[in-house]
């Protein structure tokens, strides 16, 4: 499809660049204005809601835009309202949480837009090149965000670290693409002549063997390109070995980005991976089933992360005493379980991870949303401002414990829903590897019970250390309940949610 | 097959739930200033001893009305719950779940019932006492466990099954951890991990029983199946032996032992019992009776629901095994009893012991083992609640449970004493009192089949004789301990609570056949393939 007529299915990014320049000029025009926060919100919310509606409206069906630079396809309007939701709700929670400093919320929330645009543009792109410029895009806006407070040290810190690691990732991940780029002589994923068609195709493949003197050498060749542009998918959803960044990013960052990195770019990671694993190395076949088109063995390579991802996530979470640090390393963790659906390596793994990443939007904004109702009050984020919490504040206690509960993916909560997917896809695929891997999870999903149940204890079970009441926003409550009761209902009813993502990938339930 | 036939087992299983929120309204209103503390604390005790009362008479009414000549499911509730899954709301009770299902209304309304502060007598229970420490929260919980503990017992859709079994946790952490005893924190989350760490791995078996099982056609497409009793159909023609290789090992043995272990930790089995001693010590007196009673024999009927019915062929394959662990339950946990300071450490060990002879019975695949075994789930579930109702009682008034601390208190506290001493006889198995038949029946049942393993366990009633009445020994006679001199017995609420546990638990030391009529039927049927 042409540069022009590819534009009618380009209306949400078109409405996000408008957005991002509007913000920025409101900023200024309302320098001086004593409502500035509220008005500027009240936009950046406004701006969202635009991108919303042209997002609904955008035309559906499959097409190939700025030929084929981007999809557009269900898969994607999917993740657009993930990053849709994540986003409304970091805005929300924002202007309270008191770590912004009301001088810079506009630039704050322009950022943002500008960071939801290279999302979008993530979880559509099909040529290499574009999936570096959008995952560049969403880094640079990140390390700026991270940074946001210029005046605390940790936020330094955590900023500088955020770009030694992206730019190390980034410029491995443009290495694998390279050599991508001299296998197949293209950089286009899809179409005719896009590297997955070459790849199913014998001819291409016994060629590009002769060229390379033999099978093992050009397999080999391909298996280190691979690897090398899982390092930046894995630098982007804080998967071993490129998760050092997240604990200091995390700690550092002014909470409300922190929630939204948790689920954000996290998400448009998983994306781009299903893109490029399920365009390059898997061919569907008419009965709805996909099949590897080469013996390249992907799903192992990513099971194993996967098993060393979670483990890794869970046990250092173990230790750790505060808070931020904490949901760190249990996101790290759970871009492990989510890796597992990847595993999969069919249908009904990636619409798992689909219904998955829609449950940890809920639950991670929820419970950074407590922490940072908390730690507004005690100014501090370690376990003992905790301590009492259930008798301080009863909602944001409760809720908190509904979402550790569901991030432990216990029933009835949603987070159970997620994880049964997830196994439910391993053990369907079948065969020693994925049950083995199966079994990896479930035992590091009981292992994460442990360092959960640290904070639901300390809120419940442990005495205050003082008397200081704490007081939470009437807005922060109403968010929380807004989001605890999906996490409640959705546990136990979540039919809606697997035909959502069966529309979005596969057409139909496959688990 | 399977049509909806009653609603009954839905109102059981519910009707704590709606309790639960009801008592949440009356903290609303609370926290909207209509009422105050006192009355929001006395409208939730109400609630909560109404919805188990009402459960309670439901349960009357259930048993009156089951018929025990048919051994196929009764009162079914069905309805399509998750279509994309073929997940079913699937709720019905045969011979092997409505005694439990008695046992958990009836153990539950006495526990309710000794969480009550109301009576005279009861000067002694302080404002850091469980009954008087956030009431609201204590009975929400208290009434989620019951509707977890029914479900579990009714639900016979696999995936409904592991909801309910999930659902009984969390309750049970804050009910250990926020109204416990000194070391509550640790016991809580013990108990969280144990259990959880069995039931994951029960649910990888749960989802490999899904994908090899039967299929049926749902809404014009082919879909697996998690109905329990279709599972059951397949598993006896050996549809699940069909199921490929995991791991080199064949199908059912690895999903049996995947099962087994998630149930084990329940009961608990020796070498996963470690949690239990320390959750009996450090919980509450009612939670106490609910763990005891009810919550252990989840495990056996989890193993005999879904092990036996479900993966036959292997269960077969297992059954020295079982009998193999029953045994050292039966006679390890005796000994430990003997070694105990703790009183309440000892009725718990001698829980885990006590179990061991449902292992044994159910191991050995005659009728008699079997229903044994069930028998001695039911007769087990009314004396070891009562048990830990006794130590509760000494423990509100001395303040600790040491067994050395105490001495002639016979002379003292003479209807204490002689409740203690029926629970007691009734524990070590003398004859007349409910606990002798069930053991009997194990061994009776299991000789044929384990005939070194019975006589072996046979000396564990030595034991239990032995640490029993040593315990009588040193707490209740001799000289009277001068500390104790104005001890006051038992009170209104407890006799509340003991003495329908000891009247029920004599009247089925005579009558066992009350129970053996209701459940022989279905276990005959369960039994067949493994004959």
């Amino acid at each position: 499809m042409g540069n022009l007529e590819s534009l009618r299915y380009f209306q949400p990014e078109s409405v996000l660049t408008l957005a991002v320049m509007a913000l920025f000029i409101q900023d200024l025009l309302t320098r001086h204005s004593a409502r500035r926060v509220n008005l500027l919100t009240g936009s950046a919310l406004a701006w969202v809601a635009l991108t919303a509606v042209a997002t609904y409206f955008t035309p559906t069906g499959a097409a190939q835009l700025f030929g084929g630079l981007l999809m557009h396809d269900p898969l994607r309007i999917f993740f657009a309202w993930i990053f849709l939701a994540a986003t409304a709700l970091t805005i929300i929670i924002v202007p309270k949480s008191g770590q912004v400093s009301h001088a810079r919320v506009g630039e704050f929330f322009a950022l943002l837009l500008a960071l939801l645009l290279g999302l979008f543009l993530m979880a559509s792109a099909t040529d290499l090149l574009m999936v570096y410029l959008a995952i560049e895009m969403v880094s640079l806006v990140s390390y700026v965000l991270t940074g946001f407070r210029r005046a605390d040290r940790k936020a330094n810190e955590a900023a500088l670290k955020y770009v030694i690691y992206g730019g190390v990732a980034s410029g491995v991940m443009l290495y694998g693409m390279s050599i991508l780029y001299g296998l197949f002589g293209t950089t286009r994923v899809i179409g005719p002549t896009g590297i997955g068609a070459q790849l199913s195709d014998v001819t291409t493949r016994l060629f590009m063997a002769h060229a390379f003197g033999g099978q093992p050498a050009a397999q080999l060749a391909l298996v280190v390109a691979v690897v090398f542009v899982l390092a930046g998918i894995g630098y982007k959803i804080a998967s071993v070995p490129f998760h050092m960044w997240c604990p200091d990013v995390y700690e550092g960052a002014p909470t409300p980005f922190t929630a939204f990195l948790s689920v954000g770019p996290k998400a448009a990671g998983f994306a781009v991976a299903i893109r490029f694993f399920f365009a390059i190395f898997e061919k569907q076949l008419p009965g709805g089933t996909y099949v590897q088109v080469s013996d390249l063995p992907w799903p192992a390579i990513v099971g194993i992360i996967s098993a060393v991802t979670m483990t890794l996530g869970n046990f250092t979470a173990l230790v750790q005493t505060n808070i931020k640090r904490m949901l760190a390393y249990s996101s790290i963790a759970h871009a492990g379980y989510l890796l597992m659906g990847l595993a999969a390596a069919s249908m009904a793994g990636v619409q798992s991870i689909l219904v998955y990443l829609m449950i940890y939007v809920l639950m991670n904004v929820g419970a950074f949303l407590v922490v940072i109702a908390v730690s507004r009050v005690t100014g501090g984020e370690s376990i003992n401002d905790f301590r009492g919490l259930g008798a301080k504040a009863p909602i944001a206690a409760m809720a908190l414990t509904i979402f550790l509960f569901s991030l432990t993916g216990v029933p009835p909560f949603a987070g159970f829903t997620g994880k049964y997917l997830i196994f439910a896809a391993l053990v369907q695929k079948g065969g020693m590897w994925n049950v083995a891997l199966a079994v990896v999870g479930v035992l590091n999903s009981a292992i994460s019970l442990f360092y959960y149940a640290k904070i639901i204890r300390a809120m419940y079970l442990d005495a205050p250390l003082n008397d200081t009441p704490l007081p939470v926003p009437g807005l922060y409550n109403g968010v929380l309940i807004a989001l605890a009761i999906p996490v409640m209902v959705l546990g136990l009813y979540w039919a809606p949610l697997l035909y959502w993502a069966a529309m979005a990938f596969g057409g139909h339930i496959a688990i | 097959m399977n049509q909806t036939t009653s609603t009954l087992l839905t109102w059981i299983t519910f009707a704590p739930m709606g309790g639960a929120a009801l008592v949440m309204v009356a903290v609303g209103l609370h926290a909207a200033g209509v009422i105050s503390k006192e009355q929001r604390d006395q409208a939730s005790r109400l609630i909560a001893l109404a919805a188990s009362g009402l459960c309670l008479a439901l349960g009357f009414v259930l048993w009156r009305a089951f018929d025990p000549a048919n051994p196929n499911v009764q009162f079914v509730h069905h309805f399509s719950w998750i279509p994309a899954y073929n997940i079913e709301y699937f709720l019905g009770i045969d011979g092997l779940s409505i005694t439990l299902v008695m046992l958990s209304v009836l153990i539950s309304f006495i526990a309710t019932i000794a969480s009550m502060p109301w009576w005279p007598g009861n000067a002694h229970l302080d404002e850091h006492h469980f009954t008087q420490r956030a009431v609201p929260g204590y009975m929400c919980m208290l009434l989620i466990l019951q509707t977890g503990m029914t479900g579990v017992f009714c639900a016979l859709d696999l995936f409904m099954f592991y909801v309910f079994w999930e659902l009984m946790l969390l309750p049970m952490y804050f009910l250990i951890g926020i109204w416990g005893g000194a070391r509550k924190e640790y016991a809580a989350i013990k108990f969280f991990l144990y259990t959880l760490a069995g039931s994951v791995l029960m649910l990888l078996a749960i989802i490999g029983l899904y994908y090899n099982g039967p299929q049926e056609v749902v809404d014009g497409r082919l879909a697996h199946t998690f109905n329990i009793l279709k599972m059951a159909q397949w598993g006896r023609a050996g549809g699940y032996l069909a199921a490929p290789l995991v791991m080199g090992f064949s199908f059912v043995r690895i999903a049996w032992v995947a099962l087994f272990i998630g149930f084990a930790i329940k009961i608990p089995m020796f070498p996963f019992h470690t949690w239990l001693p320390d959750a009996h010590v450090e919980a509450p007196t009612p939670i106490s009776v609910i763990l005891a009673g009810v919550l252990l024999k989840m495990g056996i009927y989890g193993i005999l629901r879904v092990n036996f019915s479900v993966l036959p062929q292997a269960t077969k394959w297992a059954g020295l095994a079982m009998a193999v662990f029953g045994t050292i339950n039966i006679v390890y946990a005796a000994f430990v009893c003997l070694a105990q300071k703790d009183l309440k450490r000892m009725i718990a060990y001698s829980s885990v012991s006590h179990m061991g002879f449902c292992l044994l019975g159910m191991s050995a695949f005659t009728q008699q083992g079997i229903d044994g075994a069930v028998l001695n789930m039911w007769t087990h579930g009314l004396i070891s609640p009562m048990l830990f109702l006794i130590v509760g009682v000494i423990y509100d008034r001395a303040h600790h449970r040491n067994i050395e601390g105490f001495g002639g208190l016979a002379a003292r506290v003479p209807e204490y004493t002689g409740l203690l001493g029926l629970a007691f006889f009734a524990s070590l198995g003398l004859p007349g009192l409910c606990g002798f038949i069930s053991e009997f029946t194990v061994f009776l049942g299991a000789l044929p089949t384990h005939q070194t393993l019975t006589i072996i366990s046979a000396t564990s009633v030595i034991i239990t004789a032995a640490y029993y009445l040593w315990a009588i020994q040193r707490m209740m006679l001799g000289k009277l301990n001068e500390k104790y001199a104005d001890l006051p017995d038992v009170n209104w609420r407890e006799r509340l609570t003991l003495y329908p546990l000891a009247a029920l638990i004599i009247v089925f030391g005579f009558y066992p056949q009350a129970i053996i009529g209701l459940i022989e039927n279905s276990l005959r049927n369960l039994i067949l393939p493994l004959q």
